[in-house]
């Protein structure tokens, strides 16, 4: 049948169709926006506003805070749900097994936990740096819990790209990283290596001499 | 399209674009410039409400595969997991199922729009033809989606479908080992339903294109069934058409938003919120209620391999429509006879979907027998002799004499199809006894607290029920999908913090196992769940006289009664559907003397509500057995309204934040369709 030519109906009547009419206050131009799109309207006689004209931009403005309000459950269901919310609350850990010179490795929030009881020599080690010579500067002090010294725990991820550093290894006798020979003192500072920072503390407190609560 | 391009960017980024892939010109001329008849109907809009569907079931489905865990092991908790833990879960998934339905309501429309208008005549052959495909591959989506979730109905839908192919002589049976990938339906089976699931509405989408392109190579038809001659038949399809379709869109989507936060299981089943058990079949086995007819002119014949056929043809048979009905005359509107004989088509359609929902029992059958002749008959007789015999009316000159012609009372049509249709479909449904109602006792309807669009729970109660759970129920039932976090939980019980976790220290749950190999017992934590009272399913058919006492997590969804016509249809709109603790008050209340003519096999117990009347359990209830802190009255009765409060909390947490959710939601939706309505009246006042 009789279609094979598109063609683009003038619209009838002195009143332009609602596009070139939109946001007639002057500054948005919505004529010149569909017209760079190749999108032709006639020219409109009448410059005032008309209610005609509110309700279109009441109803553009209606669809727009709909549509995005919409979206907010969308994006919000991949942050993590509430189960995953309660797996990673605070857990206890007993240091009480934990022998001089001995770590373990715990996990909270999918990610691992070195706690090492230190060795006096260790603690030494760690304390008779000069701080400011330090790639990421940071006292010992600062580190670990007054009055529980020997213990320290900080989280076994390497801040160069997330490798797991192998304890008691290394110059420093702290932690060495194996992907890209980064290396940790026994305080888990950054001595020597590709990473920027030292091994992060997580929150921890303790509950009893013997059992720390992480997180 | 063909022809000179009126396309004339001025903005230069986009026309070095279009020099070199000429999408703008394209989207313009199919969706700005393209010629719509100016006299289209609001039935015309089910199209874009269709490609909306099809879009939003989409993106909520591929969301819920984030969440969503494809084994029979775990597909059934994964899917609760996601209502409860979520972040706007229930939300999704009520979208994604409500969505199905809805999808479904628009097809139908769409393709009885077709059906009266005869869009499927020449030049739309090819387009009728692709939209039977889409069609088919909606059905097997719909069918496959409906797997997933793996409850009963899951299950035991699957079963019985994907039998229907053993029918198949010589072959069957081993198609039948293929569909499954093994004895039976089962893990592999759920598996490769999920992928092709996933699959397949993209190929839809594909034929959505072409079924698209073959539309804009036709052009649309019109109601009055005379094909565009001159620019005086045809408007731009923007702003006209779309706003339009945004109008239509608007007032569908109150429809779906009902569904989605005030019916969301209205249209489903309640045996699906029972875990797929491969040893117990349903009662009563109902597909989702797009497949009913189908279904009732599957089960009317008495013949396997010819029940197959018939269900399989009842589909295949609307692609042959344009050779079956040859009228050159394309709308009912001029076809005196054959409007008649839609309508009665369509009364025939619905009153076989009734009939696919009831037992295949005596007069069922017989009006699924003669029902199913009318549906064949509609097409293979009735309508290739109207082609020959019926003198059609006088039809327009041109789309512009149509809309000239009417005199502003372009609503009766519309009208009058909604009263025919309702009227058909009540006398109908109507007509149709409910052999069920008669046997079973219906449980008294009580007044609940959080019924009705603006209900909530009653803390009060919700605290009273989960002490009477603890104390009596959860000696002999678990409560698994309930962690003791949720006590916390906003809309809950209302326990703070410190609370909670004071209450889940109270109980021993088992952890381990530890560095010798042992399991052991630690004090349990907020994020622990309620402890089953048994270890397993054999235990506590040995500690419970061989039966098995049910997990009380979903039993307010689980179960449900027949609430009979026309009370089902009140129902949707008083928003009743608070049948489950309905049930689980009058059963806890309706231990009675067994009357004389009753014999209860052994080790059982007479319950008026209980199907069957004979139940393993003993009244578990008596007066002053739970004392209240709140002084609230130590009696069956209390303890029953409670328990059920609780369950129906249980099984339903995120009730309170659904309904008030959708007090916005509706606000908005009714604001934004008045301001629809309006901007669509200015815009076409140019029009007319």
């Amino acid at each position: 049948m009789g279609l094979e030519k598109t063609v683009f109906l003038p619209p009838r009547g002195s009143r332009a169709p609602a596009a070139s009419r939109l946001g007639v206050s002057g500054r948005f131009h919505p004529a010149q926006f569909m017209k760079g799109f190749g999108i032709v309207t006639t020219a409109s006689s009448a410059d005032q506003p008309t209610r005609r004209d509110f309700l279109f931009v009441a109803t553009g403005v209606a669809a727009a805070v709909g549509g995005v309000v919409s979206l907010w459950p969308f994006i919000s269901q991949m942050n993590p749900d509430a189960s995953t919310i309660a797996a990673g609350a605070p857990i206890e850990v007993d240091l009480a097994p934990i022998a001089e010179g001995q770590d373990i490795k715990v996990f909270w929030r999918g990610k691992p936990i070195y706690i090492s009881h230190r060795t006096k020599k260790q603690i030494e080690e760690a304390r008779s740096v000069q701080v400011s010579s330090l790639p990421d500067p940071q006292a010992d002090q600062a580190r670990v819990k007054e009055g529980h010294e020997q213990w320290l725990v900080v989280i076994g991820i390497c801040t160069h790209l997330g490798c797991i550093p192998i304890a008691h290894e290394g110059n420093y006798d702290g932690f060495f990283c194996p992907c890209h020979g980064s290396q940790y003192d026994s305080s888990g500072r950054i001595r020597q290596g590709p990473a920027p920072a030292n091994l992060p503390v997580p929150p921890y407190q303790f509950v009893s001499d013997n059992k720390i609560q992480i997180g | 399209m063909s022809g000179p391009s009126v396309y004339q960017p001025t903005n230069s980024v986009v026309k070095w674009i279009e020099r070199r892939l000429p999408i703008f010109g394209f989207m313009h001329s199919s969706f700005v410039a393209y010629p719509t008849p100016r006299n289209l109907n609001y039935w015309w809009t089910f199209g874009a409400i269709l490609s909306m569907m099809l879009g939003l079931q989409i993106v909520t489905g591929v969301i819920l595969a984030m969440h969503y865990t494809p084994n029979a092991d775990l597909a059934f908790r994964s899917v609760e997991l996601i209502m409860r833990d979520v972040n706007y879960g229930w939300l999704l998934r009520n979208m994604h199922a409500s969505g199905a339905s809805m999808f479904f309501v628009a097809v139908y429309i769409h393709m009885f729009r077709g059906l009266y208008y005869g869009s499927y005549k020449e030049p739309r052959e090819v387009l009728w033809i692709l939209g039977v495909i889409i069609y088919l591959l909606m059905m097997a989506t719909g069918f496959m989606g409906y797997v997933l979730p793996w409850g009963q109905m899951s299950f035991w839908g699957a079963t019985v479908i994907t039998n229907l192919f053993s029918a198949i002589p010589y072959v069957g049976d081993s198609i039948v080992t293929l569909l499954w990938g093994g004895y039976s339906v089962g893990n592999p089976t759920l598996n490769r339903f999920f992928s092709l699931h996933y699959l397949l509405p993209f190929v839809i989408a594909g034929v959505v294109v072409l079924h698209v392109w073959a539309l804009h190579v036709s052009g649309q038809n019109n109601p009055a069934g005379v094909e565009a001659k001159t620019e005086k038949d045809t408007v731009p399809f923007t702003p006209y058409a779309t706003i339009k379709d945004m109008f239509g869109l608007s007032c569908f989507l109150i429809l779906y938003a009902w569904f989605i936060f005030y019916m969301p299981n209205y249209l489903g089943e309640a045996d699906n919120y029972i875990v797929a058990n491969p040893g117990v079949t349903p009662p009563h086995i109902v597909p989702e209620w797009y497949y009913l007819p189908f279904y009732a002119i599957l089960r009317a014949i008495p013949n396997k391999l010819a029940g197959v056929i018939a269900l399989f043809a009842s589909i295949i048979v609307l692609a042959f429509l344009p050779w079956l009905d040859t009228a050159r005359t394309k709308s009912c509107k001029y076809r005196p006879l054959a409007k008649q004989f839609f309508w009665i088509f369509v009364a025939a359609c619905i009153g076989l979907g009734y009939l696919g929902a009831q037992p295949p029992e005596g007069v069922y059958v017989i009006a699924a027998r003669i029902l199913s002749v009318c549906y064949f008959g509609y097409f293979l007789i009735v309508l290739p002799l109207l082609s020959r015999i019926e003198k059609p009316r006088p039809v327009p000159n041109s789309i512009a004499d149509d809309v000239l012609a009417k005199t502003g009372n372009k609503a009766a049509p519309m009208v009058s199809t909604v009263i025919a249709l309702l009227v058909a479909g009540g006398l109908l449904v109507g007509s149709g006894r409910n052999a069920r109602a008669a046997e079973e006792a219906t449980p008294p309807s009580q007044s609940w607290s959080f019924a009705g669009p603006f209900g909530k729970y009653d803390r009060g109660s919700l605290q009273r029920g989960l002490k009477i759970y603890k104390e009596v129920c959860s000696n002999c039932h678990g409560l698994s999908y309930i962690a003791f976090r949720n006590l916390g939980d906003p809309g809950g019980p209302g326990y703070s913090e410190a609370q909670v976790k004071a209450f889940a220290s109270e109980y021993k749950i088992k952890d381990g196992p530890n560095d010798q190999g042992d399991m052991f017992d630690r004090p349990g934590r907020p994020a622990d769940y309620f402890p089953p009272p048994f270890p397993n399913d054999q235990a506590a058919r040995a500690a419970n006289g061989g039966g098995l006492p049910p997990d009380l997590s979903l039993i307010a969804k689980a179960r449900s009664y027949e609430r009979g016509f026309p009370w089902f249809v009140f129902d949707f709109f008083t928003q009743f559907q608070e049948q489950g603790p309905n049930y689980v008050s009058a059963l806890l209340l309706g231990y009675e003397k067994k009357p004389a003519d009753v014999t209860l096999p052994e080790g059982t117990y007479y319950n008026k509500y209980f199907p069957g009347h004979a139940i393993k359990m003993p009244q578990p209830l008596a007066n002053g057995q739970v004392t209240f802190d709140d002084g609230s009255p130590a009696t069956v009765q209390q303890y029953a309204h409670d328990i059920a409060t609780f369950l129906m909390w249980a099984a339903e947490p995120k009730l309170e934040t659904r309904k008030q959710t959708g007090l916005v939601v509706f606000v908005f939706l009714i604001i934004f369709a008045g301001m629809m309505y309006f901007t669509k009246k200015k815009v076409w006042a140019e029009a007319h």
